[in-house]
C-alpha cells in the first residue's frame, strides 16, 4: 500500500510543474496589456514602465517563470498589480469558503445520489427508473447560474425563508477563525446560532451546486449497481440463502460504490472550477468571486494563483480517488 | 461497417429504433426548433424592431401579457423577442466550439495514435494537462485576455474541448491500425497521411458525431456562463446568459426578464442532451441496457 501510494505521489511532480508552465504562459503570453491599465489611463511612458519595474515584467519571459517557481517554493504566489496584496493572503482568506461550499454540495450530491442510484438499479425497468432518467438528463441540463436565481427568487425574495446572498450577515460577529470553515468554526466555538445561521447561507448555493453531481452520481450508481447485480457471486449469495437486503446493503453497494468514487472524484475538481457561476449568482466570498473580478480587470497573478490551487487540489482529489479505491478494492493496488 | 447490409437498409433501422424512443424524438423536435430560431428567429420574433435595437421606454417592466408573453426589460424591449433572436448567438456559437474541437481534436488524436512512441507521450501529457484546469477558468481567462467578441469567446473555449476528442480518436485509430486493410494499403505503397486520413479516419467518424452531439449542450451551455459573468458576446447583440445576468441585477420585482432567457439555456441544453443520448443508444450497443 504504501509502495502504491508513493509511486501515484510521485507521478503528481511532473503534472504539477507543467500545470505551472501552462498557466503562466497563458497569463503573460496574451495580448492585453495590464500594466498599462494599473498604471491608469493617463500614465506617461514611464510610468508605465516603472510600474512594470516593480512586478518584474520587463524581465525575460524565462526569468519571470523562474522567479515565479521559486517564488512558488516558498509559499508566495505573486502581488496583485491592482490591489498589490499578495496573492497568497488573498488566496488563504478565499479558499476555505470555496471548499466548504463545494463540500457542502458534494455532500448533498453523494448523500441523495447513491441511495437513489441503488433504488433506481433494484427497481429497474419500473417507472421510478424511467423518470430518474429524465430527470437526470434534465438536471445536468440546467444551467447552475439559472437555478441559484430561481432560488433566490422562490426562498429568499419571495417566501423569505432563507437569506439572499453573502455567507455571514455584515452586521454580526462571525465565529473566531480557526478552519475558515464558518460551519466548522462555529462548532468550535460552540456557538449554535452562529452554526445555524451559516447552514441558512449555506443552503441555496450548496443545492444550485448539486443538482448537476447529483443525477450523475445517481446514473453512475444505478449503472455500478446493476453490473454488480449480474456478478455471480451475488448468485453465490442468493443460493446459500441470504437475505435480499443483506445481499443489496452489505455486499453489492459497497462494490458498486467504488466503481462510482471515480465519477465523484472527478465531480470534485469539475465544481472547485464552476463555482465561479454559482459564487457570482450568490455573491460568495470565495475563489471564483475572486477570479471573476481578478478577470474582469485583467489582474493576471490572482488569475494564475486561483487556476494553479484548483489544478492541484484536483490533481490531489484524484490520487485520493486511487488510494480510496486501492482500499476499498485491493485489485487495484497491484495494477 | 459491414458492405453486406445496403446503406439504406442500415438507415432505415436505425431510423425505427431511433423513434421507438419519444424522449430522443422530442430531443429531435427541440433541436429542430432551435435551428429553425437560429437561421430565422430575428424574423419570426414579434418585435423585430426590438431585435434591432430599437427601445420604448415608455411600455418598459411590462409584465408578461398578451402582447407580451414574456413581458419587456429595463427599456421596453419584447423579452420573447429577445429571446427567440438570442438562438442564434448560441447555436452558432455552440456549433463553433464543437466543431473547431473536434477539427483540432481528431487531429492530434488521430497522429498520436497513428505514430505512437515520443510523439504520443507527448501530444497525450499535453491533453491530460488540459484536463486538470476547469475548462470554465481557463476559457474565462483566455476570453477576457482577448477581449470581447464571438470569435475570441469560441476560440476561447475551444481550447479546452479538443482533448476529450484527442482521447477517443487517438483509441479508435490505435484500434484500427492494426487491421488488415491498413496492411493491404500500406502494400499498394499509400503514404502515411493517406492511409490515416482516407482509410482510417471514415471508420473513426461515428463514435465521433456521437460525442459531438452529446457535446453540443454542454457548449452552449458554457457560451451562456461566459456570457452570465460578463465575458464573450456584449449587447447590444441578444444572448441568453448575458440577459439573464441583466435581469438579475432587477430581480425580485421584474422577475420574468430572468425567465425567458433561462428557459431558453435549458430547453436547448436538453434538447441536445436529449438528441446526443438518443443517437448513443442507436451507435453505442455497449451503452444500451
Amino acid at each position: 500500500m504504501i509502495r502504491f501510494l508513493l509511486r501515484r505521489l510521485l507521478l503528481t511532480v511532473p503534472v504539477l510543474v507543467g500545470l505551472t508552465a501552462l498557466v503562466f504562459i497563458i497569463g503573460r503570453m496574451l495580448p492585453g496589456d495590464p500594466v498599462a491599465l494599473a498604471a491608469g489611463p493617463n500614465a506617461s511612458a514611464a510610468e508605465i514602465a516603472d510600474v512594470a519595474r516593480e512586478f518584474g515584467l520587463d524581465r525575460p519571459l524565462l526569468t519571470q517563470y523562474g522567479s515565479y517557481l521559486s517564488g512558488l517554493m516558498r509559499g508566495d504566489f505573486g502581488v496583485s498589480i491592482f490591489t498589490r496584496r499578495p496573492v497568497a493572503e488573498d488566496l488563504a482568506a478565499f479558499l476555505p469558503a470555496t471548499l466548504e461550499l463545494v463540500f457542502a454540495a458534494m455532500f448533498i450530491a453523494v448523500a441523495i445520489g447513491l441511495p437513489m442510484g441503488l433504488a433506481t438499479a433494484v427497481w429497474r425497468d419500473r417507472w421510478p427508473d424511467a423518470v430518474s432518467r429524465v430527470a437526470a438528463l434534465g438536471a445536468i441540463s440546467m444551467p447552475r447560474f439559472f437555478l441559484g436565481l430561481l432560488l433566490q427568487l422562490g426562498f429568499a425574495m419571495w417566501l423569505g425563508w432563507l437569506p439572499l446572498s453573502g455567507r455571514f450577515p455584515i452586521t454580526e460577529d462571525p465565529p473566531p477563525w480557526v478552519t475558515g470553515f464558518l460551519t466548522i468554526d462555529a462548532l468550535v466555538a460552540g456557538d449554535g446560532y452562529a452554526f445555524g445561521v451559516a447552514c441558512q447561507h449555506l443552503l441555496l448555493p450548496a443545492l444550485a451546486m448539486s443538482l448537476s453531481p447529483l443525477a450523475t452520481i445517481m446514473r453512475m450508481m444505478r449503472a455500478s449497481t446493476l453490473e454488480v447485480l449480474q456478478q455471480d457471486y451475488v448468485l453465490t449469495e442468493r443460493a446459500l440463502g441470504l437475505s435480499r437486503s443483506l445481499i443489496l446493503f452489505k455486499y453489492v453497494s459497497r462494490n458498486a460504490v467504488a466503481a462510482t468514487l471515480t465519477v465523484i472524484g472527478l465531480y470534485f475538481g469539475w465544481l472547485l472550477g464552476g463555482t465561479v457561476l454559482v459564487e457570482t449568482v450568490f455573491d460568495w466570498p470565495g475563489i471564483g468571486l475572486y477570479a471573476t473580478k481578478s478577470v474582469v480587470s485583467q489582474d493576471f497573478m490572482p488569475v494564475i494563483g486561483v487556476t494553479l490551487v484548483i489544478g492541484t487540489i484536483f490533481v490531489f482529489a484524484n490520487l485520493l480517488v486511487d488510494v480510496m479505491q486501492g482500499l476499498v478494492n485491493p485489485r487495484v493496488r497491484v495494477e | 461497417m459491414s458492405a453486406t447490409v445496403a446503406p439504406r437498409q442500415a438507415f432505415r433501422r436505425a431510423a425505427y429504433r431511433f423513434t421507438r424512443s419519444w424522449l430522443s424524438v422530442l430531443g429531435l423536435v427541440m433541436v429542430a426548433g432551435l435551428l429553425l430560431l437560429a437561421v430565422a428567429g430575428p424574423w419570426l420574433a414579434p418585435f423585430p424592431d426590438h431585435v434591432a435595437g430599437s427601445v420604448n421606454t415608455a411600455a418598459r417592466f411590462r409584465p408578461p401579457s398578451l402582447a407580451h408573453p414574456f413581458g419587456t426589460n429595463e427599456v421596453g424591449q419584447d423579452v420573447l423577442s429577445l429571446v427567440m433572436a438570442g438562438a442564434r448567438v448560441s447555436i452558432v456559437a455552440g456549433l463553433a466550439v464543437v466543431m473547431l474541437g473536434t477539427l483540432v481534436g481528431t487531429v492530434i488524436g488521430a497522429i498520436a495514435g497513428y505514430a505512437g512512441g515520443w510523439v504520443d507521450e507527448v501530444l497525450m501529457r499535453l491533453a491530460d494537462l488540459k484536463l486538470t484546469i476547469p475548462g470554465l477558468m481557463l476559457a474565462m481567462a483566455v476570453a477576457a485576455a482577448l477581449g470581447a467578441g464571438m470569435a475570441n469567446m469560441v476560440f476561447a473555449i475551444a481550447l479546452s474541448w479538443w482533448p476529450g476528442y484527442a482521447r477517443l480518436v487517438r483509441a479508435e485509430v490505435m484500434a484500427r491500425k492494426e487491421e488488415m486493410f491498413v496492411t493491404a494499403a500500406r502494400a499498394i505503397g499509400a503514404s502515411g497521411a493517406r492511409i490515416l486520413f482516407r482509410h482510417i479516419l471514415p471508420n473513426v467518424a461515428t463514435p465521433v458525431i456521437v460525442k459531438m452531439s452529446l457535446d453540443m449542450g454542454f457548449a452552449i451551455l458554457t457560451v451562456a456562463s461566459l456570457g452570465f459573468i460578463g465575458i464573450g458576446v456584449r449587447p447590444p447583440t441578444p444572448e441568453w446568459g448575458a440577459m439573464l445576468s441583466v435581469a438579475r441585477g432587477y430581480m425580485p420585482d421584474f422577475w420574468w426578464m430572468a425567465l425567458a432567457p433561462g428557459m431558453a439555456i435549458f430547453v436547448a441544453v436538453f434538447g441536445f442532451n436529449l438528441l446526443g443520448d438518443g443517437l448513443r443508444d442507436l451507435f453505442d450497443p455497449k451503452a444500451r441496457r
